[in-house]
Order: structure tokens, then C-alpha cells, then sequence
């Protein structure tokens, strides 16, 4: 009866889908942004913005924290925030340089212990707030001191060279240029792929809705509330690490603060990316094209001759106005009001 | 409790099937909240098992137990066709071919009816990825055939949020019926609904016993109960307070019987 697999569409004609601007909204909504403010910006300064320079110069730097904020869509997701993940951006590094360094600089060895490093930071995390219903706010930022005095007592305060010589291989697929476009954006491109998929085409992902919207009802349908936001987290454990050996290896330097600065602008992009503060909506599109906005707001500000202080001011107006506009047209969409339900 | 009538309605069964479900001693408390207290509880194959009692008796938590959403007070045990369950879960419960209709509906609003509808058991594709095609097609053949709901709302790529009462409840119960379970709980499907949306739903529990399953129906309406039933539980503050054969009681009986409980916690 109910279980046959006939495929025929519905005779009705009275259903009709929901309009592309009610499904993709907020996307559509980052992408427009996106593009007005990369016009306004060649209409300012269209010396600048023509030359290719420019644009190589934001898609080496803007990866460095947007991975993480691909990765960290997971977890905002499922209505929780992790603002640990720069500690574990350093810990992690600094797992890759001493391993690194005590095995004859092996440096596949490395990697194993960065990333089981960044995994096991997340774990902890997860398990924190999903299995001890610890709010992941007052956590993370408790996890975020420890993991960083760890590091820093770990490295002595001191930081790690990482030239080429030392590895070059590794330095050929985190920093040199692959056919012109930077190594950096295509790294980010993967993550947003694979990533992508894992959300949207796996059971993992269908999930970690499903928490974030309701996580009574995800339990009641047999749903391991706890083991889904713990694998969110432990995935921006391991993206961290991944954005702490780019920014590393970018720098030719592992310094023991590495991941300050790091924090707002991959929230940022987050939010402006239309992913809800409240859990169960969100986009790892929208995270990857607000990174790119806020890196191309920091490069192109500086490169179109205008004073750095007026960096934070664009900042600031694009994430409000944005954020703004997002809320008011979604609302629009559900037919709620503004002022109450 | 009245034992005699436990042991009529055990005769009365297929005797050599073991039920699909039983509950042996099965207490609930919650902090201070003792909402469960010593409950024995069967439901046999092909059987309808109504389940009676006033707002806060524990029908819902009853509920939630055999669906291993809450794990019994020690001393409790649950049975899957004879044999007893430790790590008894949600998961474990559907996978057997348990399903329920929540009260609370148990649905994730911000969705689309297709994540909602296939939530927990989710269908994949060869290669392992989740099968989006299959879900919505799924979604908008089942709303519309099976619960014949035709409105703009219940496209399969609508958010639940727009929907009405009804369409959310149709969702609901679409999904319970959908992976054709041995067991189905409905508890208070009825509530909030209109008249034919009530009556396709009596109808759906008529269905389950045709096509040979068992389910638990919880509804406030005893003309809702009584008609579709084998057997009735009622529940008081906790306890079981009587098992019923249907042939044993009529419904002008229960229902008297039912405002002697109110009023005294006893049926006799
Ligand atoms: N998760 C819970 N935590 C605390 N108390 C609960 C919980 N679930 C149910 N209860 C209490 O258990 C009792 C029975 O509730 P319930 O099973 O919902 O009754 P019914 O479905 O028969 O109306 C009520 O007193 C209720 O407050
Ligand atoms: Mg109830």
C-alpha cells in the first residue's frame, strides 16, 4: 500500500511550488550583494578593479578564514556557535610543527597530528555542548583559552619558520599558484564542494537540519541529536586546522598567535552568508560568497587608495545593512510580521 | 486493576504469537513526576489497542516508552515479539517497524514537508547520498493520493510553518503509515482536526487492522475509540486502573466507568 514506489507527479494543478525567491532567498539575497558592491567598487576606483592584481591578492588571504566559515555553517546550523575555532587553528599548527620537526621534518606525519589535533579540539567541544547541554557560547569560549594556553605552552611562546626548503611539496599544494589562480581559492572551492555535499546529499546533513530546527522532534524520530552536533564540531576543528596551515605556510611563519583577528570576520560571514542565528536554516554557499565580500572589502579598500581606517566603517554597513535587509525580506516571504508573530 | 479482565483478554488473542510489544513493570519518573508506575502493557499482532484516561494519566509518556524515547525506571523491562530489549531506542524501535504519531506532531517546522517527511529514514541512493528526487516525489505523491490535501501549502517543497492544523497532522500521520509498520501509535491524531480530516484519519486506523498490523490509538472521543478497538487500557494517574475486551464492556459502560475513575481513581 503506502510503500509502492510509483513516481507520478500529483494530478492536482492546484499545488504549485513554492517560487525560486521563497527557496533561495537568502542566497540570491548574498550574491546580490556580492555583485553591487563589487560594481560600486569598480566604479570607484576602476584602475584598481580591472587589474587582475587585485583579485589574486584577496582569493591567497580570504580561504584562510573561510574554510572555517564553510565548516562552521554546520555547526550554526544546529543552533549552536563555536568561537574557539582560532585556538584550534594554532594548536593544530603548532601539533604540525612539533611533529613535524621531532620526525626529521615528515611532514605527511604532521598533518596526521594537526588534524587528529583539530578533531580531537572538536570532539571536545561537541561533546561538551551536546552531551552535557552546556551553552556552546559560554563553552567554546572557555575551550578557546585552554586551547590556546595549551598551545602557547606548548610552542614556549615561540614561533616555528616554514619556509619551502623545509618542505616543499607541501608548500607546492598549500601555497604556489596552479595555473595562475591561487592555490588558497581553489583549496576553498574543494571545501565548499565536498562540503556542500555532506550537507545537502547526506544523511549527516539532512540531520544536522533537523537538530538546529527542532531537537525534540529530531529525538522523537530517532535522530542522535548529540552525535550530529558533535560531528559538526569536530568538522570545524579540522577545517581550522586546515586554514591555520594555509595561513602558516602563506606566511612562511607559524606564529603563536596565529588565528587573532581570525574570529569576526568568519562569523561575519557566516550571518551575512543568510545562515540563521537561530538554528535549522542555512547555506554553505552563502558562507563561501560573504567570505569573499569581506575579503574583497579589506583588499579593496586598501587598493583603491582609500584610507585603512575606513575599512571597519564598510565593514560594519555591509554586514548591517545586509543582515537587515535579509531579516526584513525573509520575513516578508513567511508572511509573519515584523514586530511579533 | 481488574485481573480477570487481563487474563480474559489474553485468551482472547492469537495465543501462539508473542505480542509485538510488551511492557512488564515499566515505571517513569521524572525528578519528583512519577508519571509511570508498575504499567503492564501488550499489544498482540492484528490487534487495535485503545488507550484511555484523563490530561496528564501518562498515555503520552507511555507512549514515549515503548518508543524507547524514554528508557523505564530500573526494574522495568520491554519485549519485541518475546524477546526482551535492553538498548531499546528510537532508532532501534523504527528500524523494527514501529511508528507513531506524536501528540506533539514531532515535526521540524523550518522544513520543507519532504525533510519531514523522511526524517530519521532518510532513503539513499546507490552511491550512499541521500536521495532528494525520491524524497520530494515521494512527498507529493503521498499528500496528495493519501491524504488527498490539494492546497498550494502542501507542496512538497513548501516549509511546514505555512501549513494549517490539519496539513501539519497529515504530515504527520502520512509519514507514520508511509514505511508500513507492524505497529502504529496514534496519539490524539484526532485533535485539532476537522470533521473529514477526522474521519479519513478513523478510517486510516481502521486500515491498520485490515492489512493485518497492530496499532495503540490514544483519542479523548470515545466515539472515536470505541468503534476501531480490540481491547482498552485505561490510565489513572499513572497506573494502569483496567483492561477491557471490547466484548466484555459496552461503550455506555466504559463511559461510565470512565467518570467513576475521574471522579474516585477507581473503576469499580
Ligand atoms: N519530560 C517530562 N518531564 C517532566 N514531567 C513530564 C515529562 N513528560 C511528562 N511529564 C509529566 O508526566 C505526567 C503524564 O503526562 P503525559 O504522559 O503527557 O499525560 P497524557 O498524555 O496522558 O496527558 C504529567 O504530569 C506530565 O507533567
Ligand atoms: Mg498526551
Amino acid at each position: 500500500m503506502a510503500t509502492e514506489t510509483v513516481s507520478a507527479k500529483p494530478k492536482n494543478n492546484r499545488v504549485a511550488p513554492p517560487s525560486m525567491l521563497r527557496r533561495h532567498g537568502s542566497q540570491l539575497g548574498i550574491i546580490g550583494v556580492g555583485i553591487a558592491m563589487w560594481l560600486s567598487f569598480v566604479i570607484a576606483a576602476p584602475a584598481v578593479f580591472t587589474n587582475a592584481n587585485i583579485y589574486l591578492a584577496f582569493m591567497q588571504t580570504t580561504p584562510q578564514f573561510g574554510i572555517i566559515a564553510i565548516a562552521l555553517t554546520f555547526v550554526v546550523i544546529t543552533g549552536e556557535i563555536d568561537l574557539s575555532f582560532p585556538s584550534i587553528m594554532a594548536l593544530g599548527t603548532a601539533a604540525f610543527c612539533l611533529v613535524t620537526a621531532s620526525f626529521g621534518q615528515h611532514w605527511i606525519l604532521g598533518l596526521i597530528a594537526g588534524f587528529a589535533v583539530g578533531a580531537l579540539c572538536g570532539l571536545v567541544n561537541g561533546l561538551l555542548v551536546a552531551k552535557l547541554n552546556i551553552p556552546s557560547l559560554v563553552i567554546t569560549i572557555g575551550t578557546s583559552f585552554l586551547y590556546r594556553g595549551l598551545e602557547l605552552v606548548l610552542m614556549n611562546g615561540t614561533g616555528v619558520p616554514m619556509t619551502a626548503k623545509n618542505y616543499p611539496e607541501l608548500h607546492a599544494l598549500l601555497r604556489e599558484s596552479f595555473f595562475g589562480v591561487p592555490v588558497q581559492t581553489l583549496w576553498m572551492i574543494v571545501v565548499l564542494v565536498a562540503l556542500w555535499v555532506l550537507l545537502n546529499r547526506t544523511r549527516f546533513g539532512a540531520h544536522v537540519f533537523l537538530v538546529g530546527d527542532n531537537p525534540t522532534s529530531a529525538r522523537l524520530m530517532g535522530i542522535n541529536v548529540v552525535s550530529v552536533k558533535t560531528r559538526a564540531f569536530v568538522l570545524v576543528g579540522l577545517m581550522a586546522v586546515f586554514a591555520g596551515l594555509l595561513t602558516s605556510i602563506y606566511g612562511y611563519y607559524f606564529w603563536p598567535t596565529t588565528g587573532d583577528g581570525f574570529l569576526l570576520y568568519t562569523i561575519a560571514s557566516v550571518f551575512l552568508g543568510g545562515t540563521s542565528v537561530f538554528g535549522g536554516t542555512g547555506s554553505v554557499v552563502g558562507s563561501f560568497v560573504a567570505a569573499f565580500i569581506i575579503g574583497a572589502i579589506n583588499a579593496g579598500i586598501v587598493s583603491a587608495g582609500i584610507n585603512a581606517f575606513y575599512t571597519q566603517l564598510a565593514f560594519g554597513l555591509v554586514i548591517v545593512v545586509s543582515v537587515v535587509l535579509q531579516t526584513v525580506i525573509e520575513r516578508r516571504i513567511r508572511r509573519q510580521s515584523l514586530t511579533g508573530r | 486493576m481488574s485481573t480477570a479482565a487481563a487474563h480474559k483478554s489474553q485468551a482472547h488473542t492469537s495465543a501462539d504469537a508473542p505480542p509485538v510489544i510488551e511492557l512488564r513493570n515499566v515505571s517513569k519518573t521524572f525528578g519528583e513526576v512519577r508519571s509511570l508506575s508498575g504499567i503492564n502493557f501488550k499489544v498482540h499482532p492484528g490487534e487495535i489497542v485503545g488507550l484511555l484516561g484523563d490530561n496528564g494519566a501518562g498515555k503520552s509518556t507511555l507512549v514515549k516508552t515503548v518508543m524507547g524515547f524514554h528508557r523505564p525506571d530500573s526494574g522495568g523491562e520491554i519485549f519485541f515479539q518475546g524477546k526482551r530489549i535492553d538498548d531499546w531506542s528510537v532508532a532501534r524501535a523504527r528500524g523494527l517497524g514501529i511508528e507513531t504519531v506524536y501528540q506533539e506532531r514531532a515535526l521540524c517546522e523550518k522544513q520543507p514537508i519532504w525533510r519531514n517527511m523522511f526524517m530519521g529514514r532518510e532513503p539513499r541512493t546507490k552511491w550512499g547520498l541521500l536521495d532528494v528526487k525520491k524524497m520530494r516525489e515521494e512527498s507529493a505523491r503521498l499528500m496528495s493520493e493519501h491524504m488527498g490535501f490539494t492546497s498550494a501549502a502542501v507542496h512538497p517543497d513548501n516549509v511546514v510553518t505555512t501549513m494549517s492544523g490539519g496539513e501539519k497532522q497529515g504530515v504527520a500521520i502520512t509519514r507514520a503509515l508511509y514505511f508500513d509498520a507492524q505497529l502504529v501509535i496514534l496519539d490524539e491524531p484526532t485533535m485539532g482536526l476537522s470533521l473529514t480530516e477526522t474521519k479519513k484519519t478513523l478510517d486510516f486506523v481502521a486500515g491498520i487492522k485490515k492489512a493485518g498490523k497492530s496499532a495503540i490509538f490514544i483519542d479523548h472521543n470515545i466515539f472515536h475509540v470505541y468503534p476501531v478497538v480490540d481491547r482498552l487500557y485505561v490510565l489513572d494517574r499513572g497506573k494502569v486502573a483496567g483492561v477491557y475486551d471490547k466484548s466484555e464492556i459496552s461503550m455506555d459502560d466504559l463511559i461510565d466507568r470512565l467518570y467513576r475513575v475521574a471522579r474516585s481513581g477507581s473503576l469499580e
